[in-house]
């Protein structure tokens, strides 16, 4: 869903988190208010200046009286919430989620170019995530280094879409989208052409910087020299809304 | 006054650099305090060829990729209370587990033959028959404590054992991560 326009006069609400009283507006999300209110909530899917994905299940959050858990970056606050936000069913939910990433693919940190500067491994260490319970599926995926500028790493890729996102609303350009199903699962470049010899690709690097693991980075890097820079996102993504 | 009872520790390493080793011997200083609180009694790092039958902390680095990795894990398991993985590719596979996407054979021709200018052969006595798929301690044997990193600092080491010296169990994620 596209990410809600600021409305004038739009109503507070007032709502409980973790046990603190805190007031929001009522076209906020759950993830909104917390990152506000600095309480942490873990999520790779979601980054503030894109559009709702609600994918990676790792901002799950518990509303008292619903018996499903829900996604705080899809949510909008009402009036009288009661929300926990780490629980120890959210923290094992959270964990094994972390570790199935790890599994599905080939997260090796030690030798990847964002070690150090990765979410993915960050949130592994916050969540307790010290092994990988499941065992590894040991698929190859390949690597496409056909443009000059940056490189694909289809192993180190989580399928969160940021990519797919930015490139389609900030740069407007829509060269990235998602192909195939399951396992199979990978993103594309164009008509899953080279990502070099792709004609719509303007090369501005958008896609690399939201990137949150080492799938998408500057060629010519090497072991942990992989830094990126997000903060072009929200003040770009408000001047487009503005428009 | 009497001196507490050493806790006994045992130590080796599997399909690894070793390097996980040089940071245990990275805590320097540290090293002397240690041996007054414990005795490592089988190791590369000491003279002793044997495990003996009881320990109280076995650490293992490195991956399993080979009967002989296997056979020691089985034994470090059997004969020790507690076991450690130390090291990311004792706890995640990391890069001896990079060989997996491809067929064993292919790995050993392309090693000892395709690249060999003189002599290619293939080694077959005297070293341990490989494994087709290379997998962390704890995908042969249970493991009790995972301390990841490449390698883990001196400092996550020291922390680890001094916890386990104290009777606790300790927690590797608030000082050490995967490719630290």
């Amino acid at each position: 869903m596209p990410p809600p326009a600021t409305q004038p006069n739009v109503r507070v609400v007032t709502l409980n988190i973790d046990g603190r009283d805190l007031s929001a507006r009522e076209d906020e999300t759950i993830i909104e208010v917390c990152r506000e209110n600095q309480i942490p909530i873990p999520s790779l899917c979601y980054l503030e200046g894109l559009s709702i994905w609600g994918a990676c299940r790792l901002c799950l959050v518990e509303l008292a009286g619903q018996g499903r858990l829900l996604a705080a970056c899809s949510t909008r606050v009402t009036e009288g919430m009661q929300i926990q936000t780490n629980t120890e069913k959210l923290q094992r939910y959270r964990r094994t989620i972390v570790e199935l990433l790890f599994a599905e693919r080939n997260h090796v940190c030690s030798v990847c170019v964002s070690n150090g500067h990765c979410e993915l491994q960050y949130l592994a260490q916050t969540c307790g995530v010290d092994h990988v319970r499941v065992p590894y599926r040991q698929a190859s995926y390949r690597v496409d280094s056909s443009h000059e500028m940056f490189r694909l790493d289809h192993d180190r890729c989580i399928l969160c879409t940021r990519c797919v996102r930015v490139c389609d609303e900030i740069e407007g350009a829509h060269t990235w989208d998602v192909m195939g199903r399951g396992t199979e699962c990978r993103v594309i470049t164009d008509m899953a052409q080279p990502w070099g010899e792709s004609d719509t690709c303007t090369s501005c690097g958008k896609c690399v910087q939201v990137c949150p693991t080492g799938a998408l980075v500057r060629q010519g890097t090497s072991v942990g020299e992989m830094v990126k820079d997000q903060h072009f996102l929200p003040i770009l993504a408000r001047r487009r809304h503005a428009q | 006054m009497s001196t507490p009872p050493k806790i006994t520790v045992a130590t080796t390493w599997l399909d690894g650099c070793s390097g996980c080793h040089m940071s245990f011997l990275d805590m320097d200083e540290r090293l002397i305090e240690l041996v007054q609180q414990v005795d490592i009694v089988y190791s590369p790092l000491v003279d002793t060829k044997t495990l003996p039958d009881h320990v109280d902390v076995g650490i293992l680095e490195g991956s399993i990729s080979s009967e002989d990795d296997l056979e020691k894990a089985y034994a470090f398991r059997k004969h020790c209370k507690i076991l450690v993985s130390l090291g990311d590719c004792a706890v995640n596979g990391n890069v001896p587990a990079m060989r997996n996407h491809f067929k064993l054979a292919d790995v050993v021709d392309h090693a000892y033959r395709d690249t060999v200018t003189v002599q290619p052969q293939t080694p077959t006595r005297g070293v341990p028959a490989l494994l087709s798929l290379v997998k962390p301690i704890h995908g042969v044997v249970g493991v009790d404590v995972f301390v990841p990193g490449c390698p883990p600092s001196a400092d996550a080491i020291w922390y680890v054992l001094s916890e386990l010296i104290a009777g606790r169990m300790p927690d590797p994620s608030s000082v050490t991560r995967f490719g630290a």
